[in-house]
This record gives structure tokens, sequence and C-alpha cells, in this order.
């Protein structure tokens, strides 16, 4: 850390200097925070129309009752939560474990063809979305038939390439003498995967995990596309409707808000470092 | 890293003979990824072209050759969809490029512990759904005179504005919103790559008397352009594609005022749908990235070692 000086002896002015980077990143922190936490506060407000609403910094008191509106909203708005339970958790237990295998595969296994099928994945990566959205919905709703289904929402999303490019980068790290070793004990490349591997990969898939997880949590606009009725829909699916059908109710519509995003923090505040770890696991070696 | 692995552990006949007993492995592993990819993603990606070429019809599509290019670029509301995008990147990635980089500085000198606090707390609207985001902002940009920006302006001696309603302000109030809540993976990575400095260099740098302005031009910009460099095309490549924010925030509106392409090709796709022009459109946006790309990588990526 010497790209500051280290004001050897001179405790008042390093302290002086750490006050005032703490102040300044401290506004910088409230400014970000801020739309969070008056999201949060106003939710606690009464259900009521917003006429001439005076908007307030702190709350007034703590009530529920916008929380009880916005799920009397629809019969269905409790179903939202599982929906989006259900979706996130296949597609990240399926991206877990493909991904994974995959990753293996593209780092250590030699096999042909593998150099030509990794440069093909990651060139699709530079695609960008609305290339494949029009023939994806009319893959799925056109050609399999499945529209408004738990299939159409998981099928596409079962294992990503980014997922497949962060377990390799990982893997890549592990000396292949361990494998070889195993080869030579006679293991063959499954054992090799379930007993070698895995064990010395959590945190890759932990961070596989997360991330994943958090995508399919948040993901709006494909459960938008594919789904038509709202026993199907996801959260974020159910908070759009609700805010376009209720465009004058403030503090519901805040409890809606804080709901869709309320499991994402707890999962966040309790699993911080993969968090942290897995935003810079893709990016370092660009 | 890949060292090891390019050590050459036996004699070329018996590695050879072990990449014939591992080819059956190897495609089992990546059986099933390949299997997703080719159906969601490679043929999506060769259905574009053919229906881009295409007046979709739910029973037979009729060819219709480059119809659908050559009505896009003739499509004043294209060209204004491209203006922009791009206004809407140039304004938000150099900006929160910078002030990640600012802050990734500022948060160096701090304890492992705070360090980690600043990171959470950045990092925070990044976990929270756009959706949930987009709901909170729009209140935010309430334009009565009791909304929370206006209120803030009035502090400031500011008259009331209507943000997201006046084709002036909501190019710029979607910009607001996005430099307030996409700046924390970039922290972290900036961060990230400031540690992995040798601290030799600064050594050397002290010896020769160099102060921090001095450390951060030679020595930290150098070697943070690779990082710079990754955000930077990473960066284009998410902002050409916004579509989100537009369409839950203002819809493309006042008066078009904000329709990027992203939204543009959702409104053609699933408003009208009109699939060929769509995919047109979509493809016509992929070239546009894949250059800019590759001028950013030519122009900014001399000397970089990867």
């Amino acid at each position: 850390m010497a790209l500051y000086k280290k004001y050897t002896g001179k405790k008042a002015v390093k302290y002086t200097r750490n006050t005032t980077i703490i102040i300044l990143l401290l506004l910088f922190a409230i400014a970000t925070i801020f739309p969070i936490y008056f999201m949060i506060i106003s939710s606690f407000g009464d259900p009521v129309e917003a006429g001439a609403l005076d908007y307030s910094l702190w709350p007034k008191k703590i009530s529920f009752e916008s929380y009880k509106f916005f799920f009397d909203y629809s019969e269905h708005s409790y179903r939202w939560l599982l929906n989006s339970l259900i979706v996130a958790g296949s597609v990240t237990a399926s991206n877990v474990i493909f991904a994974t295998l995959a990753g293996y595969a593209f780092s250590k296994i030699r096999f042909k063809g593998r150099t030509v099928l990794f440069s093909v994945l990651l060139c699709a990566m530079m695609i960008p979305y609305q290339v494949t959205q029009v023939p994806l919905y009319i893959l799925i709703v056109n050609i399999f038939q499945i529209e408004n289904t738990y299939r159409a929402l998981i099928m596409p999303g079962l294992v990503t390439v980014y997922n497949i490019f962060l377990t390799k980068q990982f893997m890549s790290s592990i000396p292949t003498e361990i494998i070889e070793c195993a080869k030579v004990e006679g293991c063959n490349q499954f054992q090799i995967f379930i007993k070698v591997i895995v064990p010395l990969s959590k945190t890759v898939m932990a961070v596989t995990a997360i991330l994943t997880f958090m995508d399919s949590w948040n993901t709006f606009f494909w459960p938008f596309l594919v789904t038509n009725t709202m026993d199907m829909q996801t959260i974020q699916v159910g908070l759009k409707n609700f805010r376009f059908a209720n465009t004058t109710y403030f503090a519901p519509m805040m409890a809606g808000a804080t709901i869709s995003a309320l499991p994402m923090f707890i999962l966040f505040f309790s699993l911080q470092k993969y968090f942290l770890e897995g935003v810079t696991v893709g990016a370092v070696k660009g | 890293m890949s060292q090891l692995a390019k050590v050459p552990s036996t004699t070329k006949v018996a590695r050879k003979r072990k990449w014939r007993g591992d080819n059956g492995w190897g495609y089992a592993f990546i059986a099933v990824a390949l299997v997703v990819f080719a159906m969601f993603t490679a043929y999506p990606v060769v259905s574009a072209f053919i229906i881009s070429f295409q007046e979709y019809r739910p029973l037979g599509s009729v060819f219709i050759g480059f119809e659908n290019y050559v009505n896009t670029f003739s499509d004043a509301l294209f060209w204004k969809s491209i203006r922009n995008t791009i206004v809407y990147t140039v304004l938000t990635v150099p900006f929160t490029l910078f002030l990640s980089f600012a802050v990734a500085i500022l948060i160096l000198p701090l304890k492992k512990r705070t360090q980690t606090a600043f990171k959470a707390i950045y990092y925070l609207p990044a976990v929270a759904s756009g959706v949930a985001l987009s709901v909170v902002w729009l209140w935010i940009f309430d334009p009565m005179p009791s909304g929370i920006l206006n209120k803030l302006l009035h502090v400031f001696g500011l008259s009331n504005m209507n943000w997201l309603g006046a084709s002036s302000t909501a190019m710029f109030s979607l910009v607001l919103m996005a430099w307030l809540s996409s700046h924390g993976t970039s922290i972290i990575i900036y961060l990230a790559a400031l540690l992995g400095i040798d601290e030799s260099y600064y050594e050397a740098a002290d010896l020769d008397g160099a102060n921090f302005l001095k450390k951060l031009w030679y020595i930290v910009i150098p070697f943070l352009k690779p990082t710079t460099l990754f955000l930077l095309v990473t960066g284009v490549i998410g902002s050409f594609q916004v579509f989100q924010n537009a369409y839950l925030m203002t819809g493309g509106g006042p008066d078009n005022a904000t329709t990027m392409v992203g939204l543009l090709i959702f409104n053609n796709a699933f408003k009208y749908f009109e699939f060929g022009k769509a995919a047109a459109q979509s493809l016509i946006l992929a070239a546009i990235i894949a250059s800019i790309s590759f001028i950013q990588f030519k122009f900014f990526g001399k000397n970089i070692e990867y």
C-alpha cells in the first residue's frame, strides 16, 4: 500500500488524511444506498393513494399494511415468490453441475476439438441477447409450444457460457500433477472429477451458484416474455404488473420492491465473501 | 498458472494414447452444455439470420431479401435510437469508470475491514433487482414539488423539474440513475487490480523521490490499463444493449427521447410482432458492438500483454 506516503511518526497527519478519505467515501456511499434506504423505510407507510404525499426520510411509524396490500393484489402473489424460487433454484443447480463438468473438461481433459469448441463458446458471449431473443421466443412458444410453463422459464438458462468460462478459468490453476497422480492410481475421469476436482473447486462452485441464483432471481425480461397468466409469473414480473395497475399507491409499491429485493439482500449479507470474490474471478486476466 | 500444465510429464507416444482414452470423457462432460448451447444460442443465431430476410408470418414466412435492412436504414427512428444509445453510453461508461477508479484509489489505504464494508455498500444496488430499483427511482423522480429530487433542487434554490416527463431531462435522469447504481462491480475489480501491483514498484519510485501523483501516473495507470480496457469494453457492450431501465422508467418516451436500440428492437418484436425487422436490427446492433469492441482493442489495447 505504498502508493500512499507512510507518515511514520506523524500520527496526526495520517489521521487527518484517513478521516478525509472516509468522509468522501461515506458521502458517495450515502448517495449509492439512498434509493434502497428510501425503498425500505417508505414500505412501512400506510397504503393510501399518493395525492399530495409528503415523502419522509425517516419512518414515522412502522406499519405492515402496505405489505398486506401488495399480497392482497393478486391471489397468486405468494406463488410469484415460489415460482422465482423454483426457477432460480433449478437453474442454479443445473449450472453448478454442468458448468463445473464442462469447465473441467475444457481446462484439463484433452479431447479433439477442445480449443475450437471453446473459442466458439467465447465468441458467442459477444453476441447481444437481442439477436437470440426473437428466435428463442419462436422456438419456445411456436415450436416447442411450452409457453407459460416452468420448462420455458428454466430451459434456456440450464447452463450459461459465462459460468463455463468462470469455472474453466478457476480450474486451470489446479496443478495437472494431481490429476496425473489420480490417473496413475487407476481413477477414471469421472472418479477424478468427483474425488479430486469437486473438493478443490468448492469456492468456484459457490461463486457460480450465488451469481447464477441472483441473476435468475432478478431476471425480468425472459419470464415477462414467456408467461401470460398470473400464476406462472415470477416476483419481478408480478412486481411490474402491480406497479402498472396501482400507479398511485406509493407505499405498497415500495413494499413490493422490498419483497422482491430482500431475499437477495439477505443472501448477500450472509455470503458476502463469495459475492465479492465472484465479481473478480471472471475479470482478472481479462 | 498455466506453466505447470505445459510441462510434458509423459512421452509423446504415451500422451497420444491417453488422448484417445480421454476423448470420450471430454465429450461426455461437455455434452449437456453443448446441447443447451446448440439449442438455445447457436440455433437462434442462425435462425435470426434467416428471419432477418423474411417477413414473419405464423403460417409460413415470406422471403423478402434485404427489405428489412433497407427499411431499417431509412428509418429515422432507428437512427434516433442509435444516437440515444451513443449519448447514453458516452455519458455513463467513462464517468462510471472514472468514479470507480477514484473510489478504488481512495479505499486502498484503509484497513481491510473498512475496505470490505465500503465494497459491500457500493455493490448493494447490483444485488437488488432492476425492477425494484426502477420502482424506487420512479418515485425519486416524482415531478411534483414534493418529490425527493425536486426537494433537493429547492435546497439549492432551483426550480421544479419534470424529470422523466420532459424530453430535455428524461435521458439525463436515466444517466443519473446509472451513475448511482452501476459502479459496484467496477470498484471491486479496480481494487483487486490495485492490490495486485507489486510493492517493489512503489519502493523504487520512492527512491527516485516520486510523489503521489507521479506514482499514480507512471505506475498505477499503466498497470491498470488491461483492467480499464476490460471494464471499458464490457461497459460499452452492456450499455449498447440497455433495455430494461428505458422500458420500465420511460417506455422510450417522451417523444422517443429515451428510445434506445435495445428498446426499439423489443418494440418491433413484441409490440408490433415484426420479427423480421427486429432480427435485422438486432444483427445490425451485433455488428456495431463487434466493430466498437474491435476498435477499442486496436486503439487502447496497444502495449498490453495478456
